[in-house]
């Protein structure tokens, strides 16, 4: 089945996400959809899959034009989409999920559904439990899933958004198999990405996308170098990072034990420095996130200290944390950063240092106005977080900050930012540095990790490795270890 | 005690908790496509004087039922919609129609308070009810117990064994997902509010034409919010309603069994006893039991969480646009 | 402001109105009664005279106080449905003290508006206790202390707290004459208890707009995890909110024993607990809306009565009103968003 998309346009409000861009796509192909976060890529997929109505423009199936008014629609002409969040239900079983859409009846006839999915796993190498329940799966497993499930009501296309975010590197080569094996028998993929190197390795074109419009496309071989212009508009060079660790011990943590209603981690030992940045590897779920809880005074853990400067803080309330300047600025900025409905000045009425019992609205005005500009923040005190861009609320959560930090804490601090915005981010973290502070993070790129820590430490299956030096490690040797290859 | 008075006391309970059945079920289903609907006070009350004054008016018990679901949907039908349509806040208009549906029942009901009316008549079934102990407890009793029973089991059957009831649970927990499989979500929503909401309606009048008979001022004040609670003690699970329903009912009736024996205690003791278990029910179904969740095998984990916790639909309560 | 969110103001503001009175109209006639004689009666019975009026300023105190309470509690994200409980817990507090305290007025009187506080803040703890520690969400820990603090009442009027003569429905003895509420004049309205209820709205205003503390009750409603995370104890101030409301929610409850009926009787809070939920919802949550809208509801209250007396509707009528008017405003509020956002 051959794709046109011809002069595709959607807004959200006053966004522009999609402007008439026009591309097409042709049969038993693995066709590479770039950009950086942000450019429109996901929507326009959204659109192609029936899951968004475009506001104008068309799309041609084999010359024939085709207009979905739900996601359902679409995959009966044979156009599914495999979401970076799989939208699954959790609750359920994974044969259950794999049930749910199938509609073919009213009994559920376990057996025959038992056997239709037994059969497609083979076929792909997939090792899938039925009974398991969905929650206990990693990202990579449910994707395989819908995968699985999108075959069985029989798509000729697939559409995949970003799936090597949080897959670990076994799992990837499978799905490249998968993916080549796919297109072998005349299945069209088209792949989203902002991974350069994955979409090299497995497209044989590439169309680029950028601030909602087609930059351009290209045929395989791919030169990256190209490929770079178009996603920017410029070369890029990421500024070199030079590590600013110091010899003062500032964070220990021993015998440090965590857990969560689901998991519980191996006793953690770490050293770190002033000025050290500590990455933590590992897939979503592996428990980084809970050692940085710990760390930040919001969960208690179960046996072990916690110094900082020589302070045990382990067991003490989330309020000495914040005095002991120890700050934690989590993955999802709106959920759970930033009060959605109050304004910027309102945000730092809370956090402000001096208390008063009346509000002096004019004093906290002005302070957010000063800090808006020291941040480049896009917006003006009176600005509600929630109408920010996800960029312009990072940065407005990192001026919230005090300047003089002891120990931060970031759950991927550049998720879903254009690189602009990504950059700013680790120069802002990487002064920090230089005055001393510790810097732990988590990250599911890889890149982000070698690229930003002195040490990185692996998560996985419950077990933590001691830190590896990140100049010692490769990107492929640490996709292995969050796989729970040891090596 | 003799075992004839131990056997009278478990059939009256079971007779008693039909209403909480019903409204438990209703409710669950409501629930479990995602919808709360919280008028249910309300709407007991009102249903069960729409109920009994056309059953007083017509003579007939079948219609008063009937009227009673249809406004007990027509209800139900308000919340979702507001919520589906107008955006607004599903315990908010939930609070106001429990507080507006009182006060109609009380203005509209007047003429009908302490009127005598018709009932429904009992109906013993043949040959299961000369089973020994088991017989007359459950089948000794009128139709609305026995449709108490198809129901609890209809609805067992519907969610987990067929393609409806899968789809409706993908409704409840995360409907973006649903929807991305073709399942109409905010339309199955409206149909299970208004389906849960006839069977509130069948609840408020299994009271004034069986359980407690006629109508007064705030007749079954209460027993919606009991039901309620009953959903979230029984983890959003039919069978359990039955036992949340017939643990109401056994206390209500333990109320009139030991008041002769202990004229002592005040009868405000037994007033306000269904409503502190319903409190201390509650905390039960939400402690952490020291990460029980932990030491089982992962495979059992979810199951286990879900008695805990009792895991109330992940969508409930919210809203799902389309497109 | 353009003339046409000028007309959507005015409509938003009429429309609920408009309807509620259709509505009604239509329920009195299918009860086969004249709606004119009916709105008549409610408005007449309650402005004929300055003993009404006085009467309906009475009305407003305890309603305005559980408003101006909930209001703090709506700020925060929780719905304190067990407002009711917290103005009874003040009201048997304040019992309690006159019971067993004999003193001149200006003793007396402090110790009771202090007691009703009291009463009502502590049964706020219970409340907030169990949402916090128990997890037991607030309307249910509410609703279900509710009912027994009704059982409660009830026990203690009809048994401990019965007067010589023996229990009746009118409650306990009258209560001492120094702990009545001083009136204006010949009226039944007390100077002092209209003072403090006016000072609650005014205060609750001044907190939720111009302190920190409500700002942080805000931010708790709007995101609990994110304010958490900014710093604040979440906890901690949720428990204050809901005794903030009880304090306030309790005062008028011992109002309706020192300065309404002079003593305990069943159903002492006239279900204000529940009408305040209504108060605030039609106040759009803006405390300088609850007066007019407590007047509102107040004269349906001190009309109701002669529907019974004149025309054989039930009293409840007024309710239906209420509750109708809240109903239709909150309908129209949405269909006017979904407008706004459509034309945007």
């Amino acid at each position: 089945m051959k794709i046109e998309i011809d002069r595709i346009n959607k807004s959200f409000g006053s966004v522009r996400a999609n402007v008439d861009i026009s591309l097409s796509v042709d049969e038993g192909t693995i066709h590479g959809l770039l950009g950086e976060n942000g450019a429109g890529k996901t929507t326009l997929m959204k659109v192609l899959s029936g899951y968004l109505q475009p506001d104008a423009g068309e799309i041609r199936i084999d010359g024939h034009p085709v207009a979905f008014q739900s996601p359902a629609e679409a995959i009966s002409h044979g156009i599914g989409m495999l979401h970076q969040d799989p939208l699954d239900v959790p609750a359920l079983s994974v044969l259950d999920n794999f049930a749910l859409g199938l509609n073919r009846g009213f009994w559920q006839r376990r057996s025959r559904l038992r056997h239709q999915f037994f059969s497609l796993c083979l076929r792909f190498g997939l090792k899938l439990q039925p009974d398991e329940p969905l929650a206990n799966l990693t990202v990579g497993e449910r994707q395989q899933l819908e995968l699985v499930r999108l075959l069985a009501l029989g798509v000729r296309v697939i559409i995949l958004d970003e799936p090597t975010t949080g897959i670990s590197e076994p799992q990837k080569v499978l799905l490249f198999e998968t993916l080549h094996r796919l297109a072998d028998e005349g299945l069209t993929v088209i792949f989203v990405s902002h991974k350069l190197d994955d979409v090299d390795a497995l497209c044989s074109r590439a169309s680029v996308l950028r601030a909602g419009r087609l930059a351009g496309e290209r045929p395989a071989p791919l030169e990256r170098d190209q490929l770079v212009e178009l996603m920017f508009g410029h070369a890029v060079t990421a500024p070199a990072y030079v590590s600013a660790c110091g010899d003062r011990v500032v964070l220990q943590a021993q015998g440090l034990v965590v857990h969560s209603h689901l998991l519980e981690l191996e006793p953690i030992d770490l050293q770190a420095c002033a000025g050290e940045v500590i990455g933590l590897a590992g897939l979503e779920g592996s428990g980084q996130r809970l050692f940085m809880e710990a760390c930040a005074g919001i969960r208690q853990p179960r046996h072990g200290s916690l110094l900082l400067n020589g302070e045990n803080l382990a067991g003490a309330p989330y309020s000495r944390f914040l005095e002991r300047n120890v700050a934690y600025v989590p993955a999802s900025r709106l959920e759970e950063g930033l009060v959605s409905g109050l304004t910027i000045r309102e945000h730092f009425v809370l956090v402000a240092q001096k208390r008063g019992f009346m509000v002096d609205w004019d004093a906290a005005g002005s302070n957010a106005a000063a800090r808006i500009a020291e941040y480049s923040v896009v917006g003006t005190p009176e600005s509600r977080v929630e109408e920010l861009s996800g960029g312009n609320q990072q940065r407005a959560l990192l001026s919230m900050l005090p300047d003089q930090l002891a120990l931060l804490m970031l759950d991927h601090p550049t998720r879903g930012l254009d690189l602009g915005s990504a950059i700013w981010v680790w120069q802002q973290l990487h002064e920090r540095c230089e005055r001393g502070t510790v810097i732990l993070f988590t990250s599911t790129d890889l890149d982000e990790l070698v690229d930003n820590s002195d040490r990185i430490m692996v998560f996985s299956g419950g077990k933590v490795s001691s830190p590896v030096s990140s100049a010692e490690v490769t990107r492929e040797e640490l996709g292995y270890m969050i796989g729970g290859v040891n090596l | 005690m003799q075992s004839g008075v131990v056997i009278e006391t478990i059939r009256s309970v079971v007779a008693s908790s039909t209403p909480l059945v019903f409204a438990g079920i209703g409710e669950l289903l409501t629930e479990r496509s995602g919808i709360t609907n919280l008028s249910l006070d309300g709407s007991i009350l009102v249903t069960a004087m729409a109920g009994f004054a056309l059953a007083y008016a017509t003579g007939s018990v079948l219609l008063g039922f009937m009227l009673a679901m249809l406004v007990g949907a027509l209800i139900a039908l308000l919340v979702a919609s507001s919520s589906i349509y107008l955006n607004q806040d599903q315990v908010a208009i939930g609070l106001v129609l429990t507080l507006l549906m009182t006060e109609v029942s009380s203005f509209v009901g007047r003429p009908f308070v302490r009127v005598p009316g018709p009932s429904v008549p009992s109906w013993s079934l043949p040959v299961l009810s000369e089973i020994p102990v088991v017989g007359p407890i459950f089948f000794d009793q009128n139709i609305l117990v026995y449709l108490g029973y198809v129901l609890t089991i209809g609805a067992w059957v519907w969610l987990y064994h067929t393609l409806p009831g899968l789809k409706m649970r993908a409704v409840g927990e995360r409907p973006e997902a649903a929807f991305a499989r073709g399942v109409p979500v905010n339309r199955l929503r409206l149909l299970y509010s208004a389906l849960g909401g006839a069977l509130v309606g069948a609840a408020g009048a299994a009271y004034s034409l069986n359980v407690k008979l006629g109508w007064s001022h705030k007749h079954t004040a209460g027993m919606g919010w009991i039901a309620l609670a009953i959903v979230i003690f029984a983890g959003w699970h039919p069978l359990r309603v039955v036992l949340g329903a017939y643990l109401f009912a056994a206390l209500k009736s333990l109320g009139s069994l030991l008041q002769p024996v202990y004229p002592n205690v005040p009868t405000q003791v037994f007033q306000a006893a269904p409503f502190a278990l319903m409190i201390i029910a509650l905390l039960l179904v939400s402690r952490d039991l020291g990460g029980l969740e932990r030491r089982v095998p992962a495979r059992l984990a979810p199951m286990v969480r879900a008695v805990i916790h009792g895991s109330a639909p992940a969508g409930l309560g919210k809203r799902f646009e389309q497109g | 402001m353009n003339a046409r969110s000028l007309w959507s103001r005015l409509a938003l503001g009429t429309l609920p109105f408009l309807l509620t009175l259709a509505t009604s109209t239509l329920i009195i006639v299918l009860m086969g009664a004249d709606p004119f004689e009916a709105f008549g009666n409610l408005i007449g019975g309650a402005y004929e005279s300055w003993s009404k009026v006085a009467d309906i300023g009475m009305a407003m105190v305890p309603l305005m106080l559980a408003a101006a309470g909930m209001l703090i509690t709506f700020a925060a994200g929780l719905w304190n449905i067990g407002v009711e409980g917290q103005m009874l817990a003040g009201a048997l507090m304040t019992t309690w003290v006159v019971q067993s305290v004999d003193a001149p007025a200006p003793i007396m009187l402090p110790l009771t508006i202090l007691a009703g506080m009291a009463g009502g803040a502590l049964w706020g703890v219970l409340i907030g206790a169990l949402r916090t520690y128990g997890h037991v969400n607030e309307i249910f820990a509410g609703l279900g202390l509710n009912f027994v603090g009704s059982a409660l009442t009830n026990y203690l009027i009809f048994g401990p707290w019965k007067p010589p003569g023996g229990a009746t429905m009118s409650g306990t003895e009258p209560f001492a004459r120094a702990a009545w509420m001083p009136t204006i004049g010949n009226t039944r309205a007390s100077w002092l208890a209209l003072l403090l209820a006016g000072f609650a709205i005014l205060v609750v205003y001044v907190i939720l707009r111009n302190t920190r503390w409500g700002l942080m009750l805000k931010a708790i409603g709007l995101n609990a995890t994110a304010a958490h995370r900014l710093g604040i104890d979440t906890n901690r101030h949720l428990i204050l909110a809901i005794m903030a409301c009880g304090a306030l929610a309790g005062l008028g409850g011992s109002m309706q024993t020192t300065a309404i009926y002079h003593r305990l009787i069943p159903q002492i809070t006239g279900g204000n607990g529940y009408l305040a939920q209504l108060v605030v919802l039609l106040s759009g949550l803006r405390a300088q809306w609850v007066p007019l809208v407590v007047l509102f509801f107040a004269s349906m209250q001190v009309g109701s009565p002669r529907l019974e007396l004149r025309m054989q509707l039930d009293s409840s009528l007024g309710g239906v009103v209420q509750g109708t008017v809240v109903l239709f405003f909150l309908l129209v509020s949405g269909i006017r968003q979904r407008l706004d956002a459509r034309s945007r």
